[in-house]
């Protein structure tokens, strides 16, 4: 068993997400132009939940989408297929300012991967991007525009993100 | 999630898990086909053949669509205009397609076997799109997933085939497909046709068309092969349709919810009733949209497996 350590519990991670709930909305004045569009398997979970702390700001429904971006990978040929989850995009994105949610951001060949998807279901005004961690190591220039927590890493350990599993609290963990 | 495999040359040598993990990848890619743009970029700049040896309509157009949905260049090759014509081997040919640098080859082929031979001759990744009377198995996925889709299981279904198995390639690899996933396989159709040495492959074999269709949740038709056939084993169309076709009176004894398939091309008035086909209980049509996704998922699958599964993902 490899040694880890926890970098945010279950009221942590609330508190980042009412931090990025308010950010997202003191960025965009106009809460009616906003979706949310979360990447599987934890950013469709985070999304859906600052869905919720963003309606209750702007007193108006946050619609909320799940991208999968496997289709869209640089690295299909280098590694076993992996997991495709369906696309669930239940609204019109052109013209919107779509705020792309995933748990944590690395090399940001996902967020690339995501926006490139994106562009498959039209033509957003703009794309922001909020992660839960940014743990640095970025191989392409992509920066987040609301973060949750700053995480100094090294490249061999391992961010896990559990959200909404069976008799276990939320928790981000840090494995060497 | 469990897919290794650089080939899909049949079902029998796949696991339940390997089954699922097809028609759960399918799922996603069935979403693909509604949207707007139903491309993505999945296999750029890969080459994908189809080598059909056999004729084909629907499965060769459907590989040649995922293929393209998936951005992989396709080209097409059929026997009557090409060298075997000239006296060209299966593996000469092969070897040739993959010289100018084909990443998969899919093959249909009237020798059973003919995929499993190009797996051990060729580089590339070779999916079996029919060979002899042995394996379809892009066929039975599909099955699975359209009956999963509509069903919302297939452990526990009962799943009546008719018409004729020994010549089908589609029964034997349903049969592999759905006893694996744990449905209860019934076959059914003259004797000469479906003999009790199927009952090895662990189903239920009976000559008697009311008693496979009434305790159904599924009927799958199949087409006579006349092309597959010989004289004496085929009792003629009158009396095939007279015993085993699918009439109204006799889907009237079938349980209210019981869903009719058929891999096509239907024999409007021989195995089914024309009506019945055109029917809401039939999924003919949803099999062959099921089947441009299952197809995609397939080739996203063999496509990987390369390195490791998990990349630092996040």
């Amino acid at each position: 068993m490899s040694e880890s350590c926890v970098i945010l519990n279950a009221s942590a991670i609330q508190r980042a997400l009412t931090r990025i709930a308010h950010e997202i909305a003191e960025r965009n004045e106009n809460g009616a132009a906003v979706v949310l569009v979360g990447v599987p398997e934890i950013g469709d979970v985070l999304a859906q939940k600052l869905s919720v702390i963003l309606s209750e700001i702007w007193r108006l429904p946050v619609p909320v989408g799940i991208l999968d971006v496997t289709m869209h990978r640089d690295d299909l040929d280098q590694r076993l297929a992996p997991r495709v989850h369906p696309t669930v995009i239940p609204f019109d994105v052109t013209g919107k300012t779509v705020v792309l949610v995933d748990d944590v951001l690395f090399s940001g060949r996902t967020t690339r991967a995501a926006m490139d998807a994106l562009n498959d279901f039209g033509r957003p005004k703009k794309i922001q991007l909020a992660v839960l961690i940014d743990r640095g190591h970025r191989d392409l220039p992509i920066k987040a525009d609301f973060v949750g927590k700053n995480v100094p890493t090294a490249l061999t350990e391992k961010v896990r993100v559990r959200l909404d599993l069976p008799g276990r609290e939320d928790e981000v963990v840090l494995e060497k | 999630m469990s897919w290794h495999r650089k080939h899909l040359l049949d079902i029998e040598s796949l696991s339940a898990a390997e089954i699922g993990t097809v028609l759960d990848t399918a799922r996603a890619f069935k979403a693909v086909g509604e949207r707007l743009i139903k491309k993505v970029p999945a296999l750029r700049g890969k080459t994908v053949v189809n080598l059909f040896i056999e004729p084909s309509t629907r499965t060769r157009i459907s590989f040649e669509l995922a293929a393209q949905r998936l951005s992989a260049d396709i080209v097409n090759f059929s026997a009557d205009a090409s060298s075997f014509k000239k006296g060209e081997t299966l593996k000469d040919t092969a070897r040739n397609l993959e010289a100018l640098n084909a990443d998969f080859i899919i093959i249909r082929h009237s020798a059973s076997g003919a995929a499993h031979f190009l797996s051990r001759v060729l580089n590339a990744h070779v999916i079996n799109a029919g060979d002899g009377a042995h394996e379809h198995p892009t066929q039975a996925l599909l099955d699975a997933f359209t009956i999963r889709e509509r069903k919302g299981k297939i452990a526990g279904l009962n799943v009546t085939i008719l018409g004729d198995i020994l010549y089908s390639r589609v029964a034997r690899s349903n049969i592999w497909a759905l006893t694996k996933l744990g449905a209860n396989v019934t076959l059914c159709g003259p004797s000469t046709l479906v003999p009790k040495t199927f009952e090895q492959m662990g189903c239920r074999v009976t000559h008697d068309m009311e008693d496979a269709i009434r305790e159904a949740d599924i009927i799958n038709l199949l087409r006579i092969q006349h092309e597959r056939q010989r004289k004496t084993m085929f009792p003629g169309i009158g009396e095939y349709t007279t015993l085993f076709g699918l009439t109204q009176a006799r889907l009237a004894l079938t349980k209210p919810d019981a869903l009719i398939m058929h891999p096509g091309p239907i024999n409007r008035g021989v195995e089914i009733d024309s009506e019945i086909a055109d029917s809401s209980r039939s999924l003919i049509l949803e099999q062959v949209t099921n089947g441009l996704a299952v197809r995609m998922a397939v080739l996203f699958l063999v496509n990987g497996g390369k390195g490791p599964q998990e990349v630092a993902g996040n």
